[in-house]
């Protein structure tokens, strides 16, 4: 979830924007202005000139394309001849139905994956420059069809259209040139081993790698999957979540527009313990990338242990800790502990989902969040003005639903929310329970919702032991102005991620991953780089060595 | 050089590049390309000299003046100066800039060279005289290529944080060095823009460049496009101009942080000691070579002959890591010989907008005499002049391709950079015999050797002193790969990620912390 505070609030001013009938113009500089974090579309606006430039507003009656397997660079009915029925979260229409993978159809896209990976194939034998030149082509065909893709996304996802499009779409690619970049910057080493020998590495890429993502960030953890694979020189088949699979099927044709040789990135749309599971079983994948719950990661772990001991990476779930201490900015940690849990309905790994705050300030922290959380404008993410959209499915509606009511029978007070909104549609109203305590299951389990936990605390001492007592890892935040508790904090807290003063500040370059059961290895960054490479030292005897 | 940057990805083009020029992918060049932009370039606009000078372009083909170019001097660079000076303030556009963003500027400076690469192309060849087939296969794709690899660096050059004893956090910022002055020769105008220009604006640093005065245009173009694609004002200003004045006032200015120098082992030499008495600004230099090219009696002999004619007479000999002294070993000596005379004499000199040209004219008159001075030496020396020796047309700088034989280490010849199309080839015995001759230069800036035994390879490879030692190929660069000289062939390294480092300061921050955790 690649959006940086201020991207955040950029976002809200350009909400403000659309309903005052502002243009970007108004307050976006132009580009080359230097802002450390510039405004989302940068790239659009580059040296054109245009000063100002309306808000984008979704395609209406937008017309799906792709709904088909992608293998080998064709579109493939499923063996099966099932389908998927997407639907509108929004309103529960039915968007279109889309193939349906199963095992079969997985080893079809293997073997394709497998073909592309020959010694001596295009993919093999192409220069590592090329590999990122179409990685940047692929970005700027991504551009091109920004808004197709984000109003794709805010359809079949549920999120807010111009959150899509600003947030989703501009990480997606940023990710792809970022990743773009590193292709021939891989570099292995020369190295002075004892005796007459020279020994040199070579950076190889990992083979064949299933990759399964979520339905939070569609199009966005498609990019984080398929970016560093490829730079690396990878092959892929990737599994959509069965929620969404539009925005990853588009992708798909612009990967064969891009000029991606056939078989170097298959998508197939399917079930997790169907077309999943044929993934992470597979013998003849050589790595799974994984997205998603902590429960499907523990099986994706032990299928590998079961199969070819093929490379793991998880992302998993979080329930990270937010700590707000009283000499911070008061309203800033308000606003930014706000959208660090209620951005994207809450459907965020990184979600701040429990939220310390110290005793002096407490009572006027959650007054002032329960004053934010209360106005937050619902309604359908395709329209202007709109802030929060539906949960993705009836499923985690339930859930989130039956979560809350655990909140008010185990002794929190709901501060506002707490129900569904407007009757049809998975809407839920923003949710604060305060006087939350550790052992409250909203305290302990990964909510995924628009339900924020306020707890009180008094110490550093306390405060750290409390954050760091739980089996996840992921993310974490702290609000402090001073340096030695900034530094202190931010160096015991057991999470990937640490935001001083800030939340949910990520960007392309920066390392992504969990402590605990959390994940296992890094996204994003340099560091991503070494979950997508086998290192191969090769030793040559030589006849004499000299310095 | 450059002929195998991209064999891999264009195959069919370097076959074109190696033999005849001849195929249809490269577009007629237009003889007369118009020339755009003769002014100096400072703070994104365009201005004349404060002396209000001028000086001409020729176009060595023909020894015509193809228009006037306003001259820099020291007024000018101060100017220019001020501009990068003020481009680099602390809050300035250029300074706030995601590094992501520095990337893909360059890169839409890339895509923009690569719209006008037929265009450039031609400019290239008319002011320099290298063949347009040349200028438009591996000139300008190479200058794409290289800033489409730094535009990638520019978010991925990492700083560490840094476990130091005692109770304090420590980490490194990798800061650009500031204003930065670039002088760059005229044997590849753009390439060299391109490879000075790269890192420089990867890292965040403004530049002052001083083009050479022989080849002003392509420069002057790609300055059009760096404002096109919306760089900040002065974070990069050009200016043509002669050495002695505008080189002069680069390199001894007291506000120029850094200066890259590319050019001669004499200039370089000046530069440092501007430099010294100056304000001490850090020096990179990529100079002179002799590059020896040691070919064994186990070496595919076609493929031989062929790297080492292409490794001296590419781009008219007119190149720094050319293979200036082919070390033959003894037992093949006759017929590599043979095979080398019979293919320079194949060499097609001539209208450098011919396609089927592999060999246009020397940059200008001055080159022109001093390599005709080098071959009577090698006469004069005992050399023996296999074939070539004189110049090959009425009018413009052409000189025949030239091959001396039997040459000895001591003369002129194998001594001196001759840049120029006249090939030295020298016999040895054995392995040790040709590296201690082979480094016995003042010079150490790229060599090569031929050879099917692994054990030779490597026992060479590591023995020479060279920044540079290609196997089995010769001039194969990369913008992956570092270059640049031991000795007095240089200082630094330019080109992958060692060019970034001689374009970075490194800050070390320090916090105490009332307690360290690992």
């Amino acid at each position: 979830m690649p959006v940086n505070a201020v991207g955040i609030s950029q976002i809200a001013e350009e909400k403000e924007a659309a309903m005052t009938s502002r243009s970007i113009g108004d307050y976006q500089k132009p580009s080359g202005n230097g802002h450390s974090h510039q405004g989302p579309n940068q790239s659009q606006n580059h040296g054109d000139g245009q000063e100002t430039r309306a808000l984008p507003a979704p395609i209406p009656d937008l017309s799906i394309q792709y709904t088909k397997l992608f293998i080998n660079n064709e579109w493939h009915e499923s063996l099966s001849g099932r389908k998927i029925p997407v639907h509108n979260p929004a309103t529960g229409e039915l968007l279109c139905e889309a193939e349906e993978a199963d095992a079969e159809d997985v080893d079809k896209a293997v073997r394709s994956a497998r073909a592309a990976f020959q010694i001596g194939s295009p993919w093999r034998s192409m220069d590592a420059s090329d590999r990122g030149h179409l990685l940047n082509r692929l970005a700027d065909l991504v551009e091109r069809d920004q808004l197709l893709l984000a109003t794709l996304e805010a359809l079949d996802s549920g999120k807010v259209f111009l959150m899509a499009f600003f947030v989703d779409l501009m990480a997606t690619i940023k990710t792809l040139r970022y990743y773009g970049g590193w292709a021939d910057k891989i570099h292995g080493k020369s190295i002075p081993i004892d005796g007459d020998y020279f020994t040199y590495t070579r950076h190889e890429p990992i083979g064949v790698c299933g990759q399964i993502i979520p339905w939070n960030f569609p199009v966005m953890m498609f990019a984080w999957k398929i970016a560093p694979a490829l730079c690396c020189g990878n092959t892929v088949v990737i599994k959509p979540a069965e929620q969404t699979p539009l925005t990853a099927l588009h992708m798909a044709s612009l990967i064969k527009e891009a000029g991606f040789p056939p078989g170097v990135v298959n998508v197939v749309p399917g079930f997790g313990p169907t077309a999943g599971a044929a993934i992470a079983h597979h013998m003849d994948v050589d790595k799974v990338a994984f997205t998603g719950s902590t429960a499907v990661g523990k099986l994706i772990q032990k299928a590998a242990g079961d199969t070819n001991l093929k490379r793991v990476t998880l992302e998993l779930g979080g329930k990270n800790p937010i700590i707000v201490f009283a000499d911070c900015d008061l309203e800033y940690a308000v606003e930014q502990a706000h959208s660090g849990l209620f951005f994207n309905q809450g459907q965020c790994c990184l979600a701040g989902s429990r939220l310390f705050v110290e005793e002096p300030i407490y009572e006027e922290f959650v007054r002032r969040s329960v004053e934010k959380a209360r106005s937050k404008v619902l309604g359908n993410p395709l329209l202007p003005g709109v802030d929060q959209g539906p949960q993705i499915d009836v499923k985690h509606f339930d859930k989130i639903m039956e979560l809350i009511e655990s909140g008010k029978r185990e002794g929190a007070t709901l501060e506002c929310g707490g129900a569904a909104w407007n009757q049809q549609g998975l809407f839920i109203q923003p949710t604060v329970f305060s006087d939350v305590t550790d052992n409250m299951r909203i305290a302990k389990e990964e909510i995924f919702g628009p339900v924020q936990q306020i707890m009180c605390f008094r110490s550093v001492q306390e405060v750290v032991q409390r954050a760091n007592a739980t089996h996840y890892g992921l993310a974490a935040g702290v609000f402090t102005n001073d340096i030695d508790k900034a530094l202190t904090v931010s160096s015991i807290l057991q999470a990937g991620m640490v935001w001083v003063n800030c939340y949910n500040a990520m960007s392309a370059q920066c390392p992504f991953g969990g402590f605990k059961m959390s994940g296992n290895g890094r996204e994003m960054g340099e560091y991503a780089l070494q979950e997508y490479t086998e290192v191969k030292a090769i030793t040559i005897k030589i006849s004499q060595k000299n310095s | 050089m450059y002929r195998n940057v991209f064999s891999r990805s264009l195959p069919r083009l370097s076959r074109v590049v190696m033999r005849n020029y001849s195929s249809a992918a490269i577009p007629i060049p237009s003889t007369e390309p118009q020339v755009h932009f003769n002014k100096l370039f400072i703070n994104n606009q365009w201005q004349d000299a404060v002396s209000g000078k001028t000086f001409p372009t020729i176009n060595p083909a023909t020894g015509e003046v193809i228009c006037h170019i306003a001259e820099a001097d020291k007024l000018d660079v101060d100017k220019a100066v001020k501009a990068a000076r003020d481009a680099f303030r602390l809050g300035s556009p250029w300074r706030r800039m995601d590094a992501s963003h520095r990337g893909l500027l360059l890169h839409r400076l890339a895509d923009a060279i690569e719209r006008d690469s037929a265009y450039l192309a031609e400019l290239e060849t008319l002011d320099n005289g290298k063949p347009y087939a040349v200028s438009y296969t591996v000139d300008l794709p190479t200058v794409v290529k290289c800033l489409r690899y730094y535009a990638g660096w520019a978010d991925k050059w990492e700083g560490k944080t840094i476990p130091i004893d005692g109770d304090y956090f420590c980490y490194t910022r990798h800061e650009p060095i500031g204003v930065c002055g670039q002088i760059i020769p005229w044997n590849f105008p753009l390439l060299m823009q391109a490879w000075k220009l790269g890192p420089a604006l990867a890292t965040g640093n403004t530049v002052v460049m001083k083009v050479a005065e022989q080849t002003p245009l392509t420069a002057l173009y790609v300055a059009n496009l760096i404002k096109e694609v919306g760089f900040p004002e002065g974070v990069v200003n050009i200016l043509p101009g002669m050495g002695p004045s505008a080189g002069a006032a680069i390199a001894q200015h007291m506000d120029v942080d850094k200066l890259a120098f590319t050019g001669s082992t004499e200039v370089g030499q000046l530069i440092q000691q501007a430099s010294g008495t100056s304000n001490l600004k850090k020096v990179t230099l990529e100079l002179g070579g002799k590059s020896p090219n040691i070919v064994m009696s186990d070496a595919n002999m076609e493929d031989a002959v062929e790297q080492s004619h292409f490794a001296l007479f590419f781009n008219q000999g007119q190149c720094c890591c050319a293979g200036s002294r082919t070390y033959v070993q003894a037992n093949i000596y006759d017929e590599f010989m043979e095979r080398s005379v019979e293919r320079a004499k194949r060499r097609v000199v001539g209208d450098p907008f011919d396609l089927k040209t592999e060999q246009g004219p020397q940059v200008d008159e001055e080159q022109f005499k001093k390599i005709l001075g080098y071959i009577s030496h090698g006469k004069k020396e005992g050399a023996k002049l296999m074939c070539g020796g004189e110049a090959a047309a009425d009018k413009g700088y052409f000189i025949q391709p030239t091959i001396f034989g039997d040459v000895q280490d001591e003369m002129i010849i194998a001594r001196e950079e001759i840049f120029g199309p006249v090939m030295q080839i020298l016999k040895f015995n054995t392995l040790e015999e040709v590296l201690e001759r082979a480094n016995n230069s003042k010079y150490g800036l790229a060599a090569a050797v031929f050879t099917k035994d692994i054990d030779k390879a490597h026992y060479i490879s590591n023995g020479l002193r060279a920044g540079t030692v290609w196997i089995n190929c010769y001039d194969v660069f990369g913008a992956q790969a570092p270059f640049g000289g031991y000795k007095a062939s240089g200082n630094g390294r330019e080109l992958g990620e060692y060019g970034l480092d001689n374009y970075t300061e490194v800050k070390t921050v320090t916090i105490k912390v009332p307690q360290k955790n690992s």
